[in-house]
């Protein structure tokens, strides 16, 4: 009986750990990847950092790559990206939280099943479509209604505000799914009306999985590149109003990029470590609030 | 000549044969209240095509402790959903008859639900303390109904955690989370939420049952405490429990009451069959 089945057992193993092999390197693919554009990146923004030096280079508010002798400060594109950030969130935010209860607390299955097949395809837009929306509708309503160009940190904040809403309605809307029933009967059963206890017990129980929405949503923003491109204004200087064009360290990378050489080149590429930077800083906050969430079994 | 004639009664202000008569009957349960919170008249309950109650007729007694009990999926719970409307909550679910409480009809659409179930409160089967503070949980219901009084709610939240038996092992930690209590706590900080809106009535659905014993004493001592104030309608699982605490005692079985009379009696010598077989652990 033994001599008959080892052989079998032999060949199911090798299958397994043949599987095995494959899963991790899959697993493995994808941490190189992180680290090798890591490596890279900062093999060749540091050095430039360096040679510009880190004052002048983060704190410097010209960014005149072609002037003799070139100015590199980045601080008008950093500023540019926080403002545009903070406008989007602060007009996305809100709206997209609101959304997220009333799909999560509010709507009918009908309903429900629309909007989220909106929001769904609304992720799913092109970002390049967005500045298209942003070009033609969006920057000539800003220029109509103040008497400017329209392309400015306004236009760009609206827009993002727009594309980062697929992104916070749908992780919010998990998080408030994800609240027990049981607070909601909890609150009920004081005699709270349905609004009370979505807004004072269930959403506020919710907070931190919609906190990480809006982080992931400042991430979505702070990096967006082609639509911001499009109806920023793109002009490298400290932005002194909202109604008038400023650029962000994406739209910097990315219309400099196909003429940029030596240092202005790897200037550029500096500008990317910055952005990985903030990146980073915006997905370590994303997994302290995620681990710090609330464990709803309480027994 | 006046002073001779006056009376024990004139001195101490009240029946001094009447305080006699109150410690010789110390031992024996004072006799229940005959005034009636809720009378339940011919209910049928349907979830879609499915009857989970059948002709249901019984009257709950005020300050006193009622115990639902049979086997799973008989209609217990489902029942004591209906006192304070929670089965409003699922679409399918439709109720026929009539509920009253102190005569007034509670299945109306002229109810206002939620001053029903500031009411009848309900603490249900697992601990739900929302995840605020110990505080912020009991001050919930009285907020809700408008008390902004921090003096007010500081006073109130005393009173109702001292009912509870809950003030002596959370009275320095009122401001930390209520999920970092035990379970047994988590339950008595439920029951004392749902006192601090000040219900008539308090339903408990299998209010031990994820609980160790020494909680669940605990709770029981609890509840019998609160009957003096309140009207008790509780689900168990659990037939010693229901011997230890309840006065009045009704067994279900699919969806119909078969029985409901003094628990002592039930116990004892139950008049049906089936009420027999499931006391005695012949089934369920």
């Amino acid at each position: 009986m033994n001599a008959i089945r080892k052989p079998q057992v032999r060949r199911v193993r090798i299958k397994e750990l043949l599987m095995k092999i494959i899963f991790l390197s899959a697993a493995l693919f994808s941490t190189a990847a992180v680290l090798i554009i890591c490596l890279f990146l900062f093999a060749r923004g540091i050095p430039a950092i360096n040679e510009i030096g880190w004052l002048n280079f983060l704190t410097g508010t010209r960014w005149k790559p072609s002037d003799v002798p070139p100015s590199f400060g980045i601080l008008p594109m950093i500023v540019g990206s926080v403002y545009a950030t903070g406008l989007a969130i602060a007009m996305g935010g809100p709206v997209g939280i609101l959304a997220a209860i009333f799909i999560s607390k509010f709507s009918p299955p009908k309903i429900r099943r629309f909007i989220n097949a909106a929001v769904g395809l609304m992720a799913g837009i092109p970002s390049v479509v967005y500045g298209y929306f942003g070009m033609v509708v969006i920057v000539p309503a800003i220029g109509n209604a103040f008497g400017v160009s329209g392309a400015s940190l306004l236009a760009a904040g609206i827009m993002l505000a727009i594309m980062i809403l697929p992104t916070i309605i749908q992780l919010s809307v998990s998080a408030i799914d994800a609240v027990p029933a049981t607070y909601y009967e909890g609150a009920l059963a004081v005699g709270a009306t349905h609004e009370q206890s979505v807004f004072r017990v269930v959403v506020p129980a919710a907070r931190s999985g919609v906190l990480s929405a809006i982080i992931l949503g400042v991430g979505r923003a702070i990096g967006e590149t082609m639509a911001v491109t499009m109806v920023i204004g793109n002009q490298a200087v400290m932005p002194d109003s909202l109604i008038h064009g400023a650029r962000t360290m994406t739209t910097n990378i990315i219309t400099e990029m196909g003429y940029a050489v030596d240092l202005h080149y790897d200037a550029l590429i500096a500008t990317g470590v910055v952005l990985f930077v903030f990146i980073l800083i915006i997905n370590f906050s994303f997994s302290i609030l995620k681990n710090r969430g609330i464990k709803y079994d309480g027994s | 000549m006046m002073n001779q004639e006056i009376t024990m009664e004139e001195i101490l202000g009240h029946d001094v044969a009447r305080d006699f008569t109150d410690e010789a009957v110390l031992d024996i349960p004072a006799p229940l209240s005959d005034k009636i919170a809720f009378e339940i008249r011919d209910v049928d309950l349907f979830y879609g095509d499915f009857q989970a109650l059948k002709n249901v007729n019984m009257d709950i007694r005020q300050n006193a402790i009622t115990t639902f009990i049979g086997p799973s999926g008989c209609g217990k719970s489902t029942l004591l959903r209906c006192l304070n409307r929670m089965n409003d909550l699922i679409e399918s679910c439709r109720v026929e008859g009539t509920i009253s409480l102190y005569g007034e009809n509670i299945g109306g659409n002229n109810i206002d639900v939620n001053m029903l179930r500031k009411r009848v409160g309900m603490v249900f089967q697992k601990p739900n303390p929302f995840p605020m503070s110990i505080y912020d949980n009991i001050a919930y219901g009285p907020r809700t109904h408008g008390m902004r009084s921090r003096a007010k709610l500081d006073d109130l939240v005393e009173s109702v955690l001292r009912e509870a038996v809950l003030w002596d092992e959370v009275k320095d930690s009122l401001r930390k989370s209520a999920l970092a209590l035990s379970g047994g706590q988590q339950q008595r900080l439920c029951i004392a939420r749902a006192l601090a809106v000040r219900p008539d009535v308090l339903l408990l659905d299998e209010p031990t049952s994820a609980l160790d014993p020494i909680s669940t004493s605990k709770i029981e001592d609890l509840v019998m405490r609160l009957k003096s104030t309140y009207t008790i309608v509780m689900v168990t699982h659990n037939m010693q429990q229901a011997v230890r605490i309840s006065d009045e005692t009704a067994f279900f079985l699919l969806g119909e009451v078969i029985e409901m009379t003094d628990t002592k009696s039930l116990f004892a010598m139950p008049t049906d069959r089936r009420t027999e077989a499931y006391i005695t652990g012949r089934f369920g």
